[in-house]
């Protein structure tokens, strides 16, 4: 499924890196850890965190994920938007829980 | 795992050696370095599965210095049949390298752990995603981490 219907969907926010929405998302991986999400998270999974730094998008750039679901409402700083901007990397907000996030996300991809 | 690093750094020399400077502390930049590289082993057209090991390694050796270090420097070198990562710093060194092995256990300030870093998973990490490491520390000076993936012949080798 394209990112795009993902984030129309669950009703996501595209704060940055809209040029990335053409994505394919396979998966998800729910993480706060960097290290964690570095080793788990595959190629073209969604990844949800409640990190709004911008090593987040280094992590996300490296593990290729389609896109960064920043949850629970949390505002992502103005450089991780800037950076996310410039590595094409769709970061997505959304009030909703990382849980929900999941919950909705693993029934629209199953 | 494979054998020690001692032999295998002198028997291939590699074609092409990629060097970045890192600044301790310098959040900012932090991840510039590994992506970098990434792209040069993408240009080069290594394996997807040599890839994705080798952004592991050079995220994780990166953030040690980051972390940890005053500075230092990360390097790979790429050959035919190999791919070495070297992280060297200038920094506290590492006093028990076994405990440092440990998952979970880490020296990362507070400040830091609250930023998702200094899980106590990098060390373990490298090690998971790398065909042998070596590291030689001495506290109070630096520490020097050598990682080595295998490139599978004709770079065909498939994994997720």
């Amino acid at each position: 499924m394209k990112l795009r219907d993902v984030v129309e969907a669950l009703g996501l926010e595209v704060a940055a890196g809209r040029e990335g929405l053409d994505r394919e998302v396979t998966g998800g991986y729910c993480g706060d850890l960097l290290s964690d999400v570095m080793a788990r998270a595959k190629r073209n999974y969604l990844w949800m965190t409640i990190q709004g730094h911008q090593n987040v998008v280094a992590v996300a750039v490296l593990t290729e994920v389609s896109g960064v679901v920043v949850c629970g409402d949390v505002e992502p700083e103005a450089a991780t938007l800037e950076r996310a901007d410039r590595e094409k990397v769709p970061i997505l907000r959304t009030p909703l829980t990382a849980y929900e996030v999941c919950g909705r996300l693993y029934r629209l991809l199953n | 795992m494979a054998d020690t690093t001692d032999d295998r750094t002198s028997d291939v020399k590699p074609v092409l050696t990629l060097s970045f400077d890192i600044q301790g502390r310098d959040f900012k930049a932090s991840g510039e370095a590994s992506h970098r590289i990434k792209r040069t082993l993408e240009q080069v057209g290594l394996d997807w599965s040599v890839i994705r090991r080798a952004a592991v390694v050079l995220y994780e050796a990166e953030m040690n210095i980051v972390i940890h270090a005053t500075r230092g420097v990360l390097k790979a070198e790429i050959s035919p049949s190999r791919l070495t990562i070297v992280a060297e710093d200038e920094g506290p060194g590492i006093p028990d390298i076994e405990l440092a092995m440990q998952e979970g256990y880490s020296t990362a300030p507070e400040e830091i752990k609250l930023m998702g870093f200094g899980a106590g998973m990098g060390l373990p990490n490298i090690k998971e995603h790398a065909d042998s490491l070596e590291i030689e520390t001495e506290v109070g000076k630096g520490t020097r981490l050598v990682a080595v993936i295998d490139v599978p012949e004709g770079g065909a080798e498939s994994q997720a």
